[in-house]
């Protein structure tokens, strides 16, 4: 029997042994501990450093999209799945944020605790407006399963050709987080395209709800190709024609706003606002904690 | 040299605890340096395996314990893991304990990564009685490595290391 006054945690840690982290795991730490981190010498510092923020960024915003289906999808196999997905985009946001602050130290936020690392520094402690994510990304898809697949099936489309184009940068660490990514998205591609297919190709009103979706998933569609090569763009286009096909789901006139705004230059819709109100207040309430 | 290596080389993964780091291909290599420090290089399966500061911290007390001191754990993202990296023994081990291995990891062709919808997966024998009569009930499981079957021979669920 415990003592009314004995603190429940310090007696797990004593049970493993005084060592406070097998009780409580380990924490986190550098993803790029040991890596020859210099950037070599002809390779843009600061350009460096925007692209990984970017791309690090639509990783982080979308992971955190799709976290918010645990607990809420319509069965246990997809919530799995988009939790996996989320796990591994989050894994690639933590490099590429890791990546961009060594490439740019001037990138750190400077309100952001001197004990906190880069990663969590980029994460939790800038504003809307300092995040370049693409505006699709953040869009609240209203626990819509069609919407959270569209979207999923478009950014990691894009994504996908980008990360493949990417393994042959002249950053070393860049290329190989890319090569990573390349694995990891081309199965996300697949239970993304699986699902447009399923929907597309199912009951009428699965089939018109994903077309919905789909024109919704086109919101800010070239905020996608203002950092990546021509060529990307006919990837995307091939790839989705090809899975709208299959899944009878012929091509629309898409409705792309004429204006001009990009999250790419931090201008973004109020959900992001919503979005990191939520992921950030607890870094920022707590700003001595670690983890 | 020799004593560090077969040191490092018992610490187990801690998602996967049957197998050593050193089986499921994600320990890279172990270097004594002159002044004694050890250097272990690890590998990420997955970019947001949650298991890499568990597996740093494994391998520093475990070599600490046994005499080393001085352990630096380096992480190694290049060339990235695959499941072909699993060792021979890794893959009899992951079978004893109901766990398919993972069969040949896919081979592309540089150029645009081809979708494969409806191409049907490679067959994967039940480690329980060996049929080749399984089903693929989900393509993602409790870690990100692997899949969940079910045998229709022998009725009984298993998980599959995918292929990567």
């Amino acid at each position: 029997m415990a003592h009314e006054d004995e603190n429940a945690y310090e007696s797990l840690a004593v049970a493993a042994g005084g060592e406070e982290r097998w009780a409580f795991g380990t924490g986190f730490d550098d993803p790029l501990a040991g890596v020859d981190t210099t950037v070599p010498a002809g390779v843009d510092a600061r350009a460096l450093a925007r692209e990984c923020v970017a791309l690090g960024d639509d990783a982080l915003i979308l992971s955190q999209r799709l976290a918010l289906w645990v607990s809420n999808a319509h069965e246990l196999e997809d919530e799995v799945a988009l939790a996996n997905i989320a796990l591994d985009l989050l894994g690639q946001a933590r490099l590429l944020l890791t990546r961009a602050a060594q490439a740019d130290p001037g990138l750190r936020p400077p309100n952001a605790p001197p004990h906190v690392p880069d990663e969590d520094a980029l994460a939790y402690w800038r504003d809307a407006e300092q995040f370049t994510n693409v505006r699709l990304a953040e869009l609240d898809d209203e626990h819509d399963f069609a919407k959270c697949i569209a979207r999923l099936f478009v950014l990691t489309t894009w994504r996908l050709a980008v990360m493949a184009r990417l393994v042959g940068s002249p950053d070393p660490v860049l290329a190989a987080i890319a090569a990573k990514a390349v694995t990891e998205l081309s199965y996300h591609r697949e239970y993304a395209a699986g699902w447009v297919i399923r929907l597309g190709d199912g009951t009428d009103l699965s089939h018109e709800r994903m077309h919905e979706a789909l024109a919704w998933a086109w919101f800010g569609h070239h905020e996608l190709f203002q950092i990546s090569d021509p060529d990307v763009r006919d990837e995307v286009q091939r790839v989705t024609d090809d899975v709208r096909e299959t899944a009878t789901l012929l091509r629309r006139e898409q409705r792309c706003p004429a204006h001009s705004r990009s999250g790419r230059r931090g201008e973004h819709t109020d959900d992001l606002v919503t979005l990191l109100a939520d992921m950030q207040a607890v870094a920022r309430a707590n700003p001595e904690a670690t983890w | 040299m020799n004593e560090a290596r077969a040191v490092a080389e018992t610490v187990t993964d801690p998602e996967l605890p049957m197998l050593t780091l050193h089986d499921l291909g994600v320990q890279r290599g172990v270097h004594l340096q002159d002044d004694g420090t050890v250097i272990v290089e690890i590998t990420p399966t997955y970019s947001g395996c949650p298991a890499m500061a568990e597996m740093r911290a494994d391998l520093t007390r475990a070599l600490n314990a046994q005499g080393f001191p001085n352990v630096e754990v380096r992480t190694v993202l290049s060339p990235p893991w695959t499941t072909d990296d699993i060792t021979a023994h890794g893959r009899k081990v992951l079978a004893e304990h109901g766990i398919a291995p993972p069969g040949p990891a896919p081979r592309r062709a540089r150029g645009p990564v081809p979708l494969t919808l409806g191409a049907p997966r490679a067959q994967v024998p039940c480690p329980q009685c060996g049929s080749h009569d399984t089903v693929e009930t989900s393509h993602f499981g409790s870690t990100a490595c692997k899949a969940l079957y079910r045998c229709r021979a022998c009725a009984e669920p298993f998980e599959h290391l995918k292929a990567i």
